[in-house]
């Protein structure tokens, strides 16, 4: 039987709080079922202070769980009190636009812990389509473990997010030092535009000597016949060890001759990326 | 190392916070006060307690020191009713939050009846909520206006162990520690107290319930008021004992009351914290180094004097 996420997130919290706090938690999830908004700020003030902010434990059994109960959902690094806000905000029920609304009204007035919470349980909340304004609006942040809450571990961004507001998302997430590998879909969503701006981009830190990381290849490898491969050919003459490494897997997921030559003067590379020892998640981990 | 519990950071440079980390400023407090502009919009204000709460925060985590707040209707901005009623309304909404150590700075400005509504009002707030209480002492009429709201704090039965009288000064200190409250002296120069006089009433008070802070806003002021009375006073011969109590212990005590606060913050952060907003001592954009070159002017250390 596969269980629902609230399930899941309650079960988790079971198992890991002491009976007192996991008694308290159950007496404000039955509130928010029915409650005022008041109790439910309250309570969701309060969480960290009754739970305390210890990290989830979670076994590979309970990820399996997750991702069965939600496709892509992915609870690595929760804390306590993360879930349990969550699990208050799902208790809170209400149709899509009820829901929307209490979401936004909350997000708005959220401290960086709470939106971090908030924005982490996106997969989980009903009506996903009248939430992507807010969301968007969470990238906007300049505080990045909130900006990471809505792009990484997350399916969301990939079946919500139009073109523009996903390119957005991957290019700020390298501004601002932040990662691609756990951003959900980040091949599949490969496009010409992102290239280019990310082509872009690329020239722009060169040109005041500032390194480029070596993700920035990974979502332009597939259109870099179209883009030209100088800026491959610059990274495999001039780049160091990982950085050979990404343009590899780049020219690698490049087609025409020219890149599969481009490919072939890096044998030890290309031999790794044939028997599958190199790929982006062996060399940029999402830990 | 320091804690300066009364700092406007909203309306600092990056280069004072890195002054501060560099001086030994471990922690900050950060009250909600008003910002020289008044606020005339509900909204506004709900959107400055975000940004102490949140931003602000942040931001300090990355020069690595904690950054805390207090929540509060300030009296100047209680004298536009239709603002107060509206912010009165949102306060428990944010005085909840992680990191509020008091509801503050709140007290009068010119001693009105719509000041000391609100005062009462929030007095009655903090009991309800458990959480200490700072007080603005007004600038003009400091010395009946600081009589006056320990009066009032006495009304609404406040423990004065839960109460710190800021912006203290020769002629208040004595009733201040006589009632039995916290008394905080702000070094800011020109306006209010300086550090020579500062070490004076070190010397003749010692550091019982004392508080120094800096109280540095959007006004000529010094982000280094606390490191720099400090050393002044070891300079001229107060005990290290005392130092230690009126340039961190005392702040610690008297907010931690609020359980917001304690010293494992920031010297042994949780790991979520480290995560989410207390990344060490690098600037965020850019990934610039931390500078190593010293501060100069004012953001050294090396010309201690505030008068």
């Amino acid at each position: 039987m596969i269980d629902s996420p609230s399930r899941l997130l309650r079960g988790w919290l079971r198992r890991q709080l002491p009976l007192d706090d996991f008694a308290w938690l159950e007496a404000q999830v039955e509130r928010a079922r029915g409650g005022s908004d008041r109790d439910l700020h309250i309570a969701l003030g309060l969480a960290p202070r009754r739970l305390g902010k210890a990290d989830l434990t979670l076994s590979d059994t309970d990820l399996a769980d997750a991702a069965a109960a939600r496709s892509g959902w992915d609870p690595r690094g929760w804390s306590v009190d993360q879930a349990a806000r969550v699990l208050l905000l799902l208790a809170g029920g209400g149709d899509g636009h009820a829901f929307a609304a209490r979401f936004r009204d909350l997000c708005r007035t959220a401290d960086p812990a709470e939106a971090v919470a908030f924005y982490r349980g996106l997969p989980l909340y009903p009506a996903p389509e009248l939430l992507e304004a807010q969301a968007g609006e969470g990238l906007r942040t300049n505080m990045r473990a909130v900006f990471e809450a809505v792009a990484h571990r997350s399916p969301f961004p990939r079946e919500r997010f139009d073109q523009g507001r996903w390119n957005h998302m991957v290019l700020k997430a390298l501004f601002v030092g932040s990662t691609l590998a756990p951003i959900q879909g980040l091949d599949e969503g490969a496009n010409p535009e992102l290239a280019l701006i990310l082509r872009d981009y690329a020239h722009e830190r060169w040109a005041a000597g500032r390194p480029v990381s070596p993700e920035l290849w990974r979502c332009l490898g597939p259109f870099a016949a179209e883009l030209g491969l100088d800026d491959l050919r610059r990274v495999v003459a001039e780049g160091d060890a990982v950085e050979r490494q990404a343009a590899a897997l780049a020219l690698a997921a490049c087609p025409g001759a020219e890149a599969a030559a481009l490919l072939a003067t890096m044998p030890d590379l290309a031999a790794g990326i044939a028997t599958g020892a190199l790929t982006w998640d062996a060399l940029t981990p999402d830990p | 190392m320091f804690i300066d519990p009364h700092t406007h950071m909203i309306s600092r440079t990056t280069d004072d916070y890195e002054a501060m980390a560099a001086a030994g400023v471990v922690a900050v407090i950060e009250p909600a006060f008003w910002q020289g502009q008044p606020r005339t919009y509900v909204g506004t204000y709900a959107d400055y307690l975000s940004a102490i709460l949140g931003f602000e925060r942040f931001r300090a985590g990355q020069f690595g020191i904690r950054h805390y707040c207090t929540i509060g209707l300030n009296s100047k901005e209680a004298n536009n009713e239709e603002l107060a009623e509206g912010v009165m309304e949102i306060l428990p909404r944010f005085a909840l939050k992680e990191g509020v150590v008091a509801i503050g700075e709140i007290g009068y400005d010119e001693q009105t009846a719509l000041e000391d509504r609100y005062f009462r009002a929030q007095l009655e707030l903090a009991k309800e909520l458990g959480l200490p209480v700072m007080i603005h002492t007004p600038h003009r009429d400091k010395k009946r206006g600081t009589s006056r709201s320990m009066d009032v704090c006495e009304e609404h039965g406040m423990d004065p162990g839960k109460v710190v009288i800021d912006h203290n000064n020769e002629e208040t200190v004595a009733e201040t520690l006589q009632r039995g409250f916290w008394a905080a002296f702000s070094i800011y120069p020109s306006t209010k107290m300086g550090n020579q006089r500062m070490v004076e009433i070190l010397r003749q008070y010692g550091g019982e319930r004392i508080i120094v802070d800096s109280a540095c806003d959007w006004g000529i002021s010094d982000p280094l008021g606390v490191p720099k009375t400090a050393r002044l006073a070891l300079q001229s011969g107060i005990a290290e004992e005392t130092v230690r109590r009126v340039c961190y212990g005392n702040a610690l005590a008297a907010y931690g009351q609020s359980g917001q606060m304690r010293e494992e913050d920031w010297l042994n952060p949780s790991a979520i914290d480290q995560r989410t907003l207390y990344e060490g001592n690098s600037i965020l954009r850019g990934g610039r180094e931390p500078r190593i070159d010293p501060p100069s002017g004012r953001l050294s250390m090396s010309d201690l004097l505030i008068e």
